[in-house]
This record gives structure tokens, sequence and C-alpha cells, in this order.
């Protein structure tokens, strides 16, 4: 009566610590330059070298600047990161892809589509977003340094087992409506501790519908609800998705997996500790407007007003709308605004580059927005180029930058400043998330794409 | 970082708001540094300090009232990003104990391995002490790791606490998850070659 969840889980338990937590067996190990360096000098410490280097890949993705990649990093405490990150993955014969390799980009984009994250596999990182891999049906969760270097030291980690929960969507999506939208819509519904302390499937005939791009949105942004994980069962569009890319297996081995890979589905039977349910026709394109991602509404809607708000949650929601410059019952339709950021390893693939293509084409961006369009790897910045979305782009005014997480957390230049209203297909839009004093507003690459033509948050249906 | 734990009696600093997120307990520009130390002097350093580096003087740190090892929270602490940085900000900032009705998993774990103590405590109980801590600054919190319990000193109410037995027995002898993980390597290789399909 096993969940999906579960078969992966047991089969990776290696042992489990009296009265404590299991001990679980790592398929794959990714770094980036910002969570690792203390993992590394504590493996120094203690003597030891990575015990499996052969499952660990490094690349830098938080530091990297998105313009003139191939001259060195001007800050120079960005740049020490990852030059670090270089020297230690050499002296620790890990797998290395830099700046201006063809194989960087941010991981959890670079992962799923060099075929490095597979079905089936424990995946971790020291990194909240490392969910996104559980759309490709395995069991992938972000860690802390600590944990990186249990990792890196034992290719296992500690860990309680965390409770299951099921989400069904079922039905059909709207026009103009993503897997973003979805996840945001999930949030504003459950709010941002919804999700604490479980691991989520994703069912239901909405989630089957998804492709695999839009999955990965959605098991991106499980984090933001709480939960430990996000996964969806392997099907069709998984095994098409990953036949033939990099790493995925190939000849006999493939179809051996294949066959490995339609196991990994929750039984008829199984149990979970939690299952909500969603009506897919109930969703509209979603837009933000507070300060943490459950803070989200309709965007035809107001923002909601603070009666029946608790003492503690009407402090953190007046700090939050005076932070953002918005009022309580606030329109957001025809809000003027600064920026628009389409990127992020939550929209940064190619089919959100699509999305966004297919509203600007033919039009011109508005002369009050700065829009960074941030592929968000060189395999998507190429599969751009092929298509010629890059022309396109440019002829309505757009500029295609270098891949990296850029500003999504604006540890490079690419900060809003101070004041600033920004339309970004992120995903948080935390106090500061986006450079000091930013203002963010979470939306898709739709909504994003609409607000940049029109320099104002518009409702992106009227251009589809 | 490895100290031993066992009954904490302190003064507590009170946070009394929601969904306090790592992003606020140490905004990212902080990440860029490549050792543990030096980031207690950073924490919720945009709500302590203003642009010119100016401290805040209605932010709860900077306030002389309070002070202690305990830091007393709102729901849902620690969410967003895993950036252990945010509990080694918290213990370098020397708070050893973080009170709360709720914690974000990844959070609650880098704390833990960190040596800060995370107490889930119900709601009620966090309510009364954030009115206890208002109207008496000064009143006690004592957390006793053996026991599990957090008692409030002036309303004498306790509460039990859940630790799982392996975090506890780390906590007080000081050992830590990777210590034991490298005792650990035969039945990890003996795993490799049982389970590989
Ligand atoms: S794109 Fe943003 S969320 Fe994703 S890994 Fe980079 S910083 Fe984290």
């Amino acid at each position: 009566m096993n969940t999906l969840f579960d078969k992966i889980w047991d089969s990776h338990v290696v042992t489990i610590v009296k009265d404590g937590p299991a001990q679980l067996y790592i398929d794959r190990l990714y770094c980036h330059e910002v969570t690792s360096p203390q993992a590394f000098s504590g493996l120094r410490e203690r003597g030891i070298g990575c015990f499996r280097p052969e499952k660990i890949y490094c690349m830098p993705d938080h530091n990297t600047p998105t313009h003139d990649q191939d001259k060195p990093i001007q800050d120079p405490v960005s740049k020490k990161q990852v030059d670090m990150l270089e020297k230690n993955a050499k002296d620790f014969g890990l797998s290395y892809y830099g700046m201006l390799n063809q194989k960087n980009g941010i991981i959890h984009v670079v992962g799923p589509e060099r075929g490095l994250t597979l079905p089936g596999m424990t995946v971790v990182c020291g990194d909240s977003h490392t969910s996104t891999h559980g759309a490709m049906g395995a069991l992938a969760f972000g860690i802390g340094t600590s944990e990186v270097e249990m990792v890196m030291a034992s290719q296992c980690v500690l860990q309680m087992k965390p409770k299951s929960m099921r989400i069904t969507i079922d039905g059909n999506l709207g026009k103009g409506v993503t897997a973003k939208d979805i996840a945001l819509y999930m949030m504003s519904k459950m709010t941002t501790s919804g999700a604490t302390g479980y691991f989520v499937e994703y069912a239901g005939s909405a989630i089957r519908h998804l492709t695999m791009e839009g999955r990965l949105t959605l098991c991106n942004l499980s984090i933001e609800m709480g939960a430990r994980g996000g996964m969806v069962a392997p099907d069709e569009v998984t095994v098409a998705y990953l036949k033939g890319r990099e790493n995925s297996p190939k000849g006999e081995a493939w179809d051996k997996a294949v066959a490995y890979w339609k196991t990994l589905k929750s039984s008829d039977h199984a149990v979970f500790d939690k299952e909500i349910s969603f009506d897919a026709s109930d969703i509209e394109p979603m837009i933000t407007y507070g300060t943490n991602p459950g803070m989200g509404i309709g965007i035809t809607k107001h923002i909601p007003t603070t009666e029946n708000m608790s003492v503690g949650a009407k402090a953190s929601f007046d700090k939050s709308l005076n932070y953002m410059g918005l009022n309580p019952n606030e329109l957001l339709l025809g809000k003027k605004i600064d920026y628009v950021f389409l990127g992020a390893c939550t929209n940064g693939r190619i089919e959100d580059f699509r999305a966004f293509t297919s509203i600007v084409n033919g039009k011109k961006k508005a002369e009050n927005v700065i829009a960074w369009l941030v592929p968000g790897s060189w395999m998507v910045d190429a599969q751009i180029r092929k298509e010629g979305l890059d022309k396109v782009l440019k002829e309505a005014g757009f500029e295609i930058r270098q891949p990296g997480c850029s500003a999504c957390l604006a540890m490079n230049d690419d900060k809003i400043p101070s004041g600033k209203y920004s339309v970004s297909t992120s995903n948080r839009n935390f106090e500061g998330r986006q450079g000091p004093g930013a203002r963010t507003l979470l939306a898709s690459p739709f909504t994003a794409a609409a607000a940049a033509i029109t320099g104002v948050v518009s409702d992106p249906r009227e251009f589809l | 970082m490895k100290q031993r734990f066992n009954i904490i009696t302190s003064t507590c600093v009170p946070l009394p708001l929601e969904n306090v997120d790592t992003d606020q307990i140490i905004p990212a520009r902080f990440l860029k540094a490549t050792t543990k130390e030096g980031f207690g002097e950073n924490l919720f350093c945009d709500w302590r300090y203003d642009k010119q580096g100016n401290k805040i003087k209605s932010f709860v740190l900077n306030d002389p009232t309070y002070s202690g090892e305990i830091l007393v929270a709102g729901k849902n602490f620690g969410s967003g990003s895993s950036r252990e940085h945010a509990a080694w900000a918290i213990a370098g900032y020397g708070f050893r104990v973080v009170v709360s009705s709720f914690f974000a998993d990844i959070h609650k774990n880098n704390e833990l391995n960190n040596f800060v103590l995370p107490v889930v405590v119900s709601e009620s109980f966090l309510a009364e002490l954030f009115s206890s801590i208002k109207e008496n600054p000064k009143m006690q919190v004592e957390v006793d790791l053996p026991q599990q319990t957090i008692t409030n000193k002036d309303t004498v109410k306790s509460e039990h606490f859940e630790i799982s037995a392996y975090k506890k027995h780390c906590l007080m002898n000081g050992i830590d998850d990777i210590d034991f993980l490298l005792s650990n390597k035969e039945k990890i290789v003996l795993w490799e070659k049982e389970e590989r399909m």
C-alpha cells in the first residue's frame, strides 16, 4: 500500500538510527558556490575526502554575472566564491561546469535537462529549490551546509521521514493559466506553511497534462508551501523528456531503466497522511502583492482586507503591505511597474521563453520598463537561438542576458533598486530578495510579458 | 560550535512576527562568506540597521530592555531559503534556544546541526510567553533538555517539547551527525553492493 515517496525512500534507507532519523543513501549531490565552501572546509578539518566523488556535480550559478561572463567577475567577493568552488571541485575530484562552459546554468535547470536527475533517484543540494527535481519522479530535497558535508563524507544524510501529502488537481486549466499559477494559487489557499513537515505528491488530470517543464515549475515551488519536497510520478511525458538526454541511460540500460520507472507510482490503495484537492478550472492567472509567495491573488482580484485577522497575522500583513507600498483592497491591475524579470529555476526554461515571446511578438517593450531576460542555462540559450526567439524578442525591444540566478536573489549585479516594482517569474517575493527595498510581484511568464509591453500589471489573457 | 547542552535558564528576546524567513534572518548579500564566522553581527541586518548602518532603535535586538540566550519568535520561523547561514547567524549572535509554535523544516534541522535548540510550543503557550515578556522583560524561561520541558518562570506554566532521542543525545554530548556517519561506513558500502539495480 505504498506511496511513490515510500517506495523511493524505503529503498534508500541504509539503516535507521535507534530512536532517531533514517540514514538515507543519496544518488546525486549538486553543489553551488554559496552553500558549499564551509562543507569543503569541514572535510579538510576532518582530513577526509569525498566518499563517492562521481555522484557529485558542481556549478556556480548564484553569483555569476549575466553579461560579460568571459571577463573576470568584478565583485571580488563573488569572484572568490566562484573560484573557490572550482578549486574545491578540483581538489576533491568532482565534476565541475564553470562559467561559459556550455553545460553551466542554474543547477535545477541543468540537472534535469542533462539527464543527471532520473526517476527513482534521491537528489540533494544545499538549496531549498532542489524540490524542482521531484518533477522527474525523483525524491529531491534541499539541505543545509552541515548536511552537504555529511553527503560528501558518506554519501548519506540523516533525515526523519516526513509525512506524506497528496495534492490532486483535476479538471482543465483555463486560457493563460500555467503551472506557476497553479502553485501560486495553492499557496494562496494553503499559506507558506501549509505543507510544512510533508512531502507532496502531485496527482490528477491537470498535473498529468502538464509538460515536463510545467512540472518542474510546480515542484520548484513546493518549498514555498513549506513542503520538504514535491514530486510527480514518472509517466510517458517523463520518459519522452529523458530519451536521448546526455546522461540518460542508453541502449539496454535505457530499456531496463524505463521498466523500473514504470513501477514508480503510488499504489491504488496508498494511504497519505493528508489529501488535498483543487479544481483546475477555479484557477486564474495569479500575481502576488505581499512579501511571501502565499500572498497571491487572481490577477483581476483586489488585495485582501485585514478584517478577521489575528493580531500577529495583522502585524505581519501590515508590515508587508507597507514594504510593498500597497493598500488593503487595492486592485493591482493597471499598477505601474518598473522592471520585468524572466528567469530563475522557476521559469527560466525554454517553454517559459516561448510563452513570453508569444505575447510580445509583434509588440514593443513599454518604455518605462527595464526587462531582464535570463535563460536558466546555456542549453536553454542555445535553444532560444535555434528557434529564432532571440530575433522576435529583439524586434520587440528585449535583449537576452547570460545564464545564472540573476535577479532571483540579486547576489550578482542584477538588483532591482529600492522602491521599484518588479514583475518577476522567480519564486520569492521576500523583503529585499531582489535587492534592498525591491518590491516583487511574482507571476507567470505570460503575465510578466503582458506587464513588459504595457508597463502596468495586465491580464495576460487579453494578449493570447 | 559543538557546545554540550543541558538546562538553560535565561531571559528572552521577543520577536512576535509570523513567517520570519531566512532572507530576513540573514540577507542574501551576506552569503558570500566562505567561513562560518561573523554572521552574528548581521543577524536580522535589515531590521536592525538603517541604510546608513545606524542602529534602528525600535528593533528588539537594539533595545536594551531585552537580552538573553533565548529567542522567542512567531509562527513559521525560518521559512524560505535553506541557507545554514541563518543558523550560523543565530548561533553566532549568542542564541542557544529558539522558541516558536512552528518551524520550517530545513531551518529546524540547520539549528540542530549547529547546536541551537528549536523548541516547538503550543500557540497558547507562545502567546502567554510573549505577554509575560512584555510585562516583565527580566522574566526567565527554563529550557530543560534532559526532561524536554520549557517553563515560563513568571506563570510557572510548563510544557513538554519533542526532540528525537538521537538528536537529544547529540546535543547533550556534543556529537554531530558526521561523526556518527563516519563510524558507519561499512554499512554504506554493504548497502551499495546490495541495492544497485
Ligand atoms: S534561481 Fe533563485 S531560487 Fe533558483 S537556485 Fe537560483 S537563487 Fe535559488
